[in-house]
């Protein structure tokens, strides 16, 4: 019998006007570094160099800040929430209207499949541009106290794993409420953002409401601990995230953190078993597993453990690892060596363990970063693949008795950032959902955005808020 | 795993004890069945839709879809089910089963022809000793209400006028009231009626409207002895969609793994497009299984699905799309 082969159907290229090298974006123009440094951004499915990107200097950080600074207090301080609104509604639809190069470049640069980017990423990026647009003149009705106030300057450091979703999660709500940014995008993945700089100038966004440096840790480093930024806004891992928190101690700096998670997805035994399986595939393998809310931990009933992990091995035999831009693929490559490395550490670290360790029959590309889906079964709440982020697709199966267990077992982790609830009883979820310690609790489904849901973490997952009114919040000062 | 059909006759007594086994209980009561099939994982309506809505976008290479068109083509009960079928309509359809491209005898046949009871004989005449199947839907198609007695004579009539499969509607009236073992009764009646006949058992899902009495239904008619789950008469709407056939085919495949026997899917109505059809076919291949992908186990009920398939074929193998007219159709709609 012939096995029924799906096409590669890579998404062109040729949609791409890629730069061989990028400077800065400052005051409205790229601009060189002035301290001529750069380095390169590859693919991560094939180690091909894609462009060369300037790394900002402690003066280019500066001039950012400066830029930012005039902006704010010449222009974008001084408009109307309407006219602000105006602004983000027009950024909103050229990214719809450019969502088909924005999605390509995701995937090239990031190594997720274009199916996500296409399908996930990209519209949501407008989608939060579109929703804050709308508040941008709202803001006194919002339930954020008198007379909100923008802050003023705000320093964003964003993560490599949704590159331009987090950019709009960040800069969207900053401009709505009045602020003006500077951004510096994650180095292995500053193409998007850099296409959205193009963007800013295409929107005719007055210049320095938005500038965008490249570069590395020392980057982002002076951007947070410079003087004239009043509020720092920070997604990535807690450890840096507490860094930050040193660093803006004892200042007037206002921030927000949204740092590392490591998630309970559980299962109980009256759940719709076939979608929690899809679910248990979309909590984990969803972008190759980089995302911070991922549902890296399963707590499954016992009473249908067996019967969940035969399902899930079923169904992750079908999942197809490879070429990100090709339609097909549902879990494309790591983001970078470094990354690869980690998992790969982690996961040899959960045999030493003693958990037993499965992957579906996959071929990985030869050149590139690619690590196949991998269940870890028999794991105990002890095992540090059971409390430490891995960031990658990585799954840890765990088994509870009681709605009480699978509660204490889920909240017994440093994090807190999301979980997930499987029941056919609608009080269970209600009760559940009331004793997690988790910002987002999805029940009977996982990792679902939308941009009037705020978004955030307990304990080492970070504070504050992104997204809805809660999001807002964190970008005004309010008298009352 | 069992890759051809079981087609031994099956008493209802033994089809009973079958399920006996399979419940564990000594004695079918609406009780044990229902509490059976309200014991089944349920189906959680956004993730089933969110998963068929993703199987549909899978795109599929140009050689592979050469071969699902043909797949497509060997799986599908050509169907007429009017009121105003004739004789001369019956032969029609018949002489296109056999021929489905004269222009092109490498033309796969389709698996069988679908009719009513009483155009078997006609069917079966036209037909010959082909391998072309003789399909008649029985049991007051398309309402199933009548009395068991009527129901019975209308398959054993089928089944002596020469119909190699008989298409059974379960009576949803009983089900919906949650009377399953008067279902369950009629389903295994109508099995022993069929004497070698292969039973399809309609489900309506249409009219059973959640997809936990879609998963429900396909269980007990899985119970009863179905060789077939079918989604629909072709004469409620909705008809055969992705996420319903998504469920039946979770059915089939974990009924396999619970009894060790194998159940088609029969996906009936509104599939009209090669495009929609070779969906179904990676539904499933990706939910039930690649055993699945013969006309043993998955069929296409369709009237209209085989013209599209075979004007997608002749515009793969030559290049150039003919248009309709370049197809014979012996079943062209009457107005």
């Amino acid at each position: 019998m012939p096995t029924f082969e799906y096409a590669p159907a890579p998404e062109s290229r040729a949609v791409l006007d890629l730069a061989s090298s990028y400077g800065l974006f400052i005051n409205g123009e790229f601009t060189p570094s002035t301290g001529g440094a750069s380095f390169k951004t590859v693919s991560p499915a094939t180690e091909e160099v894609l462009a060369e990107v300037s790394e900002a200097s402690e003066a280019d950080v500066e001039a950012a800040v400066a830029a930012a600074r005039t902006a704010y207090t010449r222009v974008w301080s001084r408009m109307s929430g309407a006219d602000r609104g105006k602004y983000l509604f027009r950024i909103a639809r050229i990214l719809q209207e450019r969502a088909r190069e924005f999605a390509v470049l995701e995937s090239l640069d990031n190594g997720k499949p274009i199916r996500e980017s296409r399908d996930v990423d990209i519209p949501l990026a407008a989608a939060h541009f579109f929703y804050h647009a709308g508040w941008a003149d709202k803001l006194d009705w919002a339930g954020l106290g008198a007379d909100p106030q923008p802050y003023g300057v705000v320093g964003q450091v964003i993560p490599w794993n949704f590159p331009l979703l987090m950019l709009s999660w960040k800069i969207a709500p900053a401009l709505a409420t009045g602020n003006t940014v500077v951004l510096k995008p994650a180095e292995t993945t500053p193409l998007t953002a850099l296409l959205f700089a193009e963007v800013c100038q295409q929107a005719d966004l007055p210049p320095g409401v938005v500038n965008i440096i490249t570069g590395a840790g020392a980057t982002g480093q002076a951007l947070v601990g410079h003087g004239d930024v009043d509020k720092v806004a920070f997604t990535g891992s807690t450890a840096v995230g507490k860094a930050i928190a040193r660093t803006i101690a004892g200042t007037r700096k206002k921030a927000t953190l949204e740092l590392g998670g490591k998630a309970a997805n559980i299962v109980f035994d009256d759940a719709p078993l076939d979608q929690a399986v899809e679910g248990i595939v979309n909590g984990i393998f969803f972008n190759q597993g980089h995302v911070c809310c991922a549902g890296s931990r399963l707590l499954v009933q016992e009473s249908v453990a067996e019967e969940v992990q035969e399902r899930l091995k079923a169904r992750l035999s079908t999942l197809r690892v490879g070429d990100p831009l090709d339609k097909n693929t549902d879990v494309g490559a790591i983001n970078s060596r470094a990354q690869l490395d980690k998992i790969t550490e982690l996961a040899a670290v959960g045999e030493a363990e003693g958990a037993q360790r499965w992957s579906p029959e996959c071929e990985l590309p030869s050149k590139g970063f690619w690590f196949a889906p991998t269940v870890f079964t028999g794991v105990s709440q002890t095992h540090r693949i059971a409390q430490e982020e891995i960031f990658g697709p990585v799954l840890s199966v765990l088994t509870f008795r009681t709605p009480g267990e699978a509660v204490a077992k889920a909240n017994n982790t440093p994090y807190g950032l999301s979980a997930g609830i499987w029941t056919d009883k609608g009080s269970r979820i209600l009760w559940m959902a009331d004793q997690l310690k988790a910002g987002v609790v999805w029940a009977n489904t996982f990792n679902k955005f939308d941009p009037t849901s705020p978004f955030g973490g307990y304990k080492e997952s970070g504070y504050g808020r992104e997204g809805g009114r809660h999001g807002l919040q964190g970008y005004v000062r309010t008298g009352a | 795993m069992t890759t051809t059909p079981d087609t031994v006759a099956v008493t209802a007594a033994d089809q009973e004890a079958r399920a006996r086994d399979v419940l564990g209980v000594s004695r079918l009561t609406d009780t044990a069945l229902t509490s059976w099939l309200h014991g089944l994982p349920g189906v959680d309506q956004v993730g089933c839709e969110a998963r068929a809505a993703a199987l549909g976008t899978r795109s599929i290479k140009t050689t592979s879809k050469a071969w699902a068109i043909d797949l497509a083509i060997s799986m599908i009960d050509l169907t007429t089910l009017e009121g105003a079928d004739t004789p001369g309509k019956v032969r029609g359809l018949c002489t296109k089963a056999l021929s489905p491209l004269p222009s092109d005898p490498s033309t796969p046949r389709p698996a069988a022809v679908c009719v009513y009871g009483d155009m078997v004989a006609t069917a079966r005449a036209t037909l010959g000793a082909s391998d072309v199947k003789v399909a008649a839907v029985a049991t007051a198609f398309p309402s199933g209400r009548a009395s068991l007695p009527v129901k019975l004579a209308d398959t054993r009539y089928a089944v002596e006028a020469g119909a190699d499969e008989i298409d059974m509607v379960i009576d949803r009236g009983a089900f919906l009231s949650g009377d399953h073992v008067t279902v369950f009764e009629q389903i295994v009646a109508v099995k022993e009626a069929c004497g070698d006949a292969r039973l399809k058992v309609i489900l309506e899902t249409g009219e059973l409207v959640t997809y936990d009495n879609v998963r429900r239904a396909s269980w007990l008619a899985m119970l009863a002895g179905a060789d077939f789950i079918k989604t629909s008469t072709g004469k409620v709407a909705p008809a055969a969609t992705l996420p319903v056939t998504v469920v039946m085919l979770e059915a089939v495949r974990d009924w396999l793994a619970l009894t060790g026997r194998m159940v088609g899917v029969k996906p009936a109505g509104g599939i009209r497009t090669s495009k929609d059809a070779i969906k179904f076919l990676v539904a499933v291949n990706e939910v039930a299984g690649e055993a699945w992908l013969s006309d043993e186990w998955f069929r296409f009920g369709a009237s209209s699905l085989l013209n599209d398939l075979l004007l997608q074929r002749q515009r793969m193998s030559t290049g150039a799309y003919s248009g309709a007219d370049y197809i014979p159709d012996d079943s062209p709609s009457l107005y």
